[in-house]
């Protein structure tokens, strides 16, 4: 039996939240006022996932770099592999939102894409 | 071999130049820092005093009257914004009357025109803004405001213009005397000078002492000071100062030529001549006393807090002239208020100096006009808009605080002894200076900069080495 | 003399969805004037996600939501300038502006939308002592830097304030390569998202330090550390307190203040508790035909709510231009924040003129905890909500209709406060 405390982010009273797992599993969710945070508890502490956002370089377009995005969520701890993963990385203008910039990003299966257009 | 080394570009040393370059001499100033005005002259009142504060009798009192009688012709010569809006003592107290009184005295003996005491009915009209519990004013119509790093500048550039050279980020570190002349040791190598002028500000004693047994001794005395925004502009018209009484020196209120609102300085002896940092106490004391004199100042206008360090010499006088037992050694120390004001007279008088002695000939290609920084808001709508026809980059604002235009960021940047820094750009255009403090503008700044100085982004400093704005760029090796 | 029904000051959130409103409502000529080099304003550089929840059931990033905006604009035929900064407006709603490629334009506008956004305050305006090196940036300033021009403004970072600026910054830099010390706060609680502070700040074991505040800048020409110490309950440092952080930048998120400077010279009257314009049920300020939305109103905290109330001033402006509503304000019923509750927009409302549902926001001053939130119309109570928590940084809601105040005879005042359990 492990217990986790967290800090629920479904509103601004900030819920802290106890939870207790056993092999992975939510046995048991305290310190809740409603629903949102027993629901984001067990979320966060079987399977916590982030949108990444960044930039990439851009090269002959009339910005210097372009924001980029994880199309979806990746795991937590992958966070910063997918930065590495775009270390070094560079486009050619002209880029254009949902363009691919990095496929499968540290084999997280999620493409990373532009998400803004930068012209010639 | 030059004929005359200049050390410091701040305004003494600029006004020095300027005076000297009418002559035919190999003039070259040299200064510390990367710009010209980084010292004292970049952070004061700038205040063009009367000339009723200094000792009677004193080279502080002369040079004060002679300076500001300069002003106004010098300001239209060199292209400077300069304003006689006159200044006011304000007696808070019956029973100090007679301080008015002295005050008044002095004035008159220091040649102080026009200088006259109101009642507090007159006052009222002038300044409605001020205390109730004023009993009069010394009123001083000659009394007026500049902008000390325009003044500064304008010095510089006119001498350039007439062949000074400059020589930034050097630091003078010993000299030795030779047969009639200075070997002059600096940060960047040696240099050789019939003429050595000491306009050094608070290492002035430094310099000196280097060289004579006669020791000056010069302390770095802070004053620290708030700005407001021109949203709080209407408060003053004149430049208030409280008669020293009980309640100890007080600190001015005065509106800039820029229409801002300036209330300072404090007054700190410290050890460090560095010291520029504000502090808490330093700013809850300017609250304080300029409350006392002054109604309703908004205080949450403040836009920024800045610290000088005055040349406070032990006999509290200008001390102009060369060293007894160091020939060829002129000093220009001591250089604290009414330092600004007298800066023209003090050029004049170390110049008369050196031409005394040298008899040089006259320059002939001496131009004593100088052009500032075109200010588009002094155009009319039609003459700004044929500028930006022939200059589109006076279309296009970059600062949006002060409505500083591109056009302007590159003359600062691309005229001579021009600016190499944001700091730069921001003291010779106003960029950066206003209510956001450079928030929008510095980014856009620091491309131009880039683009004009041909460096790279990340070369960018605030004010000249160890001063970068960037760090590197994202995900770089370094950070991993 | 150029001439357009509408004249949108800001080419941002708000003046998008003010302009495709306006149009929508029938406004036939439109211009935006926008003073950067693209539409979009300052989500441009807000390339995180979490923008469009409400309005497009989707979590985008910021310039993917203003994509979406200039999109609708550019669909809709509505013109705009770049790089075009509006200088003056008079009072007889003649817009100055300037830009390189046409010099300085008159355009006389029948109705005029304010959209300027808002600005951080600065080092200067905190008052913080110490000397004035190179690496006190704001957040944005700082964001601007890394998100659109790729540059880390320092290594080793310090924050002061709590804002989502900040707290969207700390995450940025420590992602691009910076470590991120410490984030200090001046007041008890913290003005940003919840879900900010878990996933900016815990996510990376960035601490938050609550009632904290940066005392002194060390360094002469770049940081070289801060010091800071905890506060009283009347903000003042406590002596004894003081931590030096080693540290080469300081970001400041310490609150944005709408701008306002067009309005005033134009004698706009400004809420001194909002610092935006004051404004009736319609958006429309104390000059006849001006109107003001976004975060030069009021600052929000989501864009979502900047959507729709600019769309709401669009709207309105459209009707004042098709029917040149004689600006009578003789009926105007005031509102009045009481009790707990900073201020409301808008500040009067008319029944002539209001829809049958108008959505009023309003800002708690404090954190709340188990009160209600009340409107009386008059004496008479309408609305009583239990919230389980107010604070200071969310914006609430609170919807009013006609019909209720209409059933009022001679209503004379609308009330909203807080009331205990």
């Amino acid at each position: 039996m492990e217990t986790r405390e967290l800090t629920c982010i479904g509103c601004p009273l900030g819920c802290l939240l106890k939870v207790e797992t056993d092999q992975g599993q939510v046995h048991k969710v305290t310190g809740n006022t409603c629903k949102r945070g027993e629901t984001y508890a067990r979320k966060e502490v079987v399977n916590p996932t982030r949108i990444v956002t960044s930039s990439v370089l851009v090269e002959g377009g009339n910005q210097r770099v372009v924001s980029v995005k994880t199309r979806e969520d990746i795991p937590k701890e992958k966070i910063f592999e997918v930065i590495e993963a775009l270390r070094g990385v560079k486009v050619q203008a002209p880029v254009h939102i949902g363009d691919v910039v990095v496929s499968n990003a540290a084999d997280t299966g999620v493409d990373v894409v532009a998400t803004r257009n930068v012209l010639n | 071999m030059y004929d005359v080394v200049i050390i410091g570009a701040g305004v003494s040393g600029c006004a020095v130049a300027r005076e000297l370059s009418r002559y035919r001499l190999n003039i070259c100033v040299v200064e510390k820092e990367e710009d010209v005005c980084c010292g004292t002259s970049k952070a004061n009142s700038a205040i063009v005093h009367a000339g009723f504060d200094a000792p009677a009798g004193s080279l502080m009192a002369k040079l004060n009257v002679q300076g500001n009688e300069m002003m106004e012709a010098l300001s239209g010569e060199l292209d400077f914004p300069f304003q006689r809006n006159g200044s006011l003592v304000i007696c808070l107290q019956e029973d100090e009357m007679p301080g008015l009184k002295t005050l008044y005295d002095r004035g008159i003996e220091n040649g102080v025109k026009d200088l006259r005491i109101i009642d507090r009915e007159e006052l009222r009209e002038l300044e409605p803004g001020i205390s109730d519990d004023a009993v009069a004013a010394l009123y001083a119509p000659t009394g007026g405001i500049v902008c000390p790093f325009a003044m500064n500048f304008a010095f510089a550039e006119n001498a350039a213009a007439n062949g000074v050279e400059f020589r930034f980020d050097t630091e003078v570190t010993g000299f030795c005397k030779r047969e009639g002349y200075w070997n002059i040791k600096t940060s960047q190598g040696e240099l050789e000078s019939r003429y050595v002028v000491n306009a050094a500000g608070v290492y002035a004693d430094r310099m000196h002492n280097m060289v004579s047994a006669r020791k000056l001794h010069i302390t770095p005395r802070r004053g620290e000071y708030c700005l407001l925004d021109h949203s709080a502009s209407s408060l003053v018209t004149h430049t208030i100062f409280q008669l020293p009484g009980k309640f100890g020196k007080g600190v001015l209120v005065t509106p800039t030529v820029h229409g801002n609102i300036l209330i300072g300085p404090t007054a700190e002896d410290i050890e460090d001549r560095e010291g520029t940092n504000t502090t808490r106490a330093g700013i809850e004391e300017l609250m304080e006393r300029s409350g006392a004199v002054v109604k309703g100042i908004p205080f949450q206008q403040v836009i920024t807090s800045f610290a000088g360090l005055r040349a406070h010499e032990d006999g509290h006088e200008f001390c102009i002239g060369e060293a007894e037992d160091a020939p060829g050694f002129i000093d220009c120390a001591g250089i604290e208020s009414p330092g600004l004001t007298a800066a023209p007279a003090i050029g004049k008088m170390v110049a008369d100096i050196i031409y005394e002695r040298e008899q040089p000939q006259v320059n002939p290609e001496f131009t004593g006009k100088r052009r500032g920084i075109l200010d588009p808001n002094t155009l009319s709508e039609q003459e700004h808009a044929a500028l930006i026809k022939q200059h589109p980059a006076y279309g296009s604002i970059v600062c949006r605080c002060e409505m500083i235009t591109e056009g302007e960021i590159l003359d600062a940047v691309n005229r001579p002894l021009g600016a190499k820094s944001l700091d730069g750009v921001k003291r010779r255009t106003r960029a950066g200076m206003g209510r956001c403090q450079g928030g929008f503008c510095a980014p856009k700044v620091m491309e131009l900069l880039a683009r004009e100085r041909n460096l790279e982004f990340l070369q960018i400093t605030k004010s000249g080495k160890d001063s970068q704005m960037t760090a590197g760029r994202n995900k770089d090796r370094e950070a991993f | 003399m150029l001439n357009f029904d509408i004249v949108i000051v800001g080419g941002g959130p708000a003046g998008l969805a003010a302009a495709i409103a306006a149009k929508e409502n029938g406004a036939a000529s439109i211009l935006v004037l926008e003073r950067d080099q693209e539409l979009g304003g300052i989500l441009n550089q807000c390339i995180h996600n979490g923008f469009g929840l409400h309005t497009f059931q989707e979590e985008l990033t910021g310039p993917e939501y203003a994509a979406r905006y200039i999109e609708r604009l550019q669909k809709a035929g509505i013109s705009y300038k770049l790089n075009t900064m509006v200088m003056d407006i008079s009072a007889k709603k003649v817009v100055t502006a300037m830009n390189r490629t046409e010099g300085i334009l008159q355009i006389h506008a029948r109705a005029v939308i304010l959209a300027m956004g808002c600005r951080e305050r600065s080092r200067g305006a905190l008052n913080i002592p110490g000397f004035r090196p190179a690496g006190v940036y704001s957040a944005g300033t700082a964001q601007r830097l890394v998100n659109m021009e790729g540059y880390l403004p320092g290594r080793r970072v310090v924050i002061l304030g709590s804002g989502d600026i900040g707290l969207i910054m700390a995450r940025r830099m420590t992602l691009e390569g910076a470590k991120v010390q410490v984030v200090a706060e001046l007041l008890p609680y913290s003005g940003g998202l919840k879900r900010n502070i878990v996933q900016c700040l815990d996510d990376f074991g960035i601490p938050l330090k609550l009632s904290h505040t940066v005392v002194e800048i060390h360094g002469r020409k770049r940081v070289e550390g801060v010091t800071i110490a905890q506060v009283d309950e009347n903000r003042k440092p406590v002596p004894g307190t003081e931590t030096y952080y080693d540290c080469d930048t300081l970001l400041l998120s310490c609150g944005l203040i709408p701008e306002n400077e067009l309005s005033k010279e134009l004698g706009v009257e400004i809420n001194p508790l909002t610092s935006g314009p004051k404004v009736n049920e319609s958006f429309q300020t104390s000059v006849p035909g001006v109107f003001a939305c976004g975060n030069v109103l009021h600052v929000h905290d989501l864009v979502d709510f900047v959507s729709r109330e600019a769309e709401a001033a669009g709207k309105h402006a459209a009707l004042y231009v098709k029917n040149q509503t004689e600006h009578d304000n003789s009926a105007d019923i005031p509102i009045a924040a009481e009790q707990g509750v900073r201020y409301t927009v808008p500040n009067t409302v008319n029944l002539k003129r209001m829809d049958e549902e108008h959505t009023l926001r309003f800002r708690v001053g404090d954190v709340y905890k188990n009160c209600y939130v009340a409107v009386y119309l008059d004496e008479k109570r309408i609305y009583h909500r239990k919230k389980q928590i107010l604070a200071p940084g969310e914006m609430e809601e609170i919807v009013l209709k006609k019909e209720e105040l209409a059933a009022v005879p001679d209503l004379t005042k609308i009330t909203v406060k807080l009331e205990e359990a």
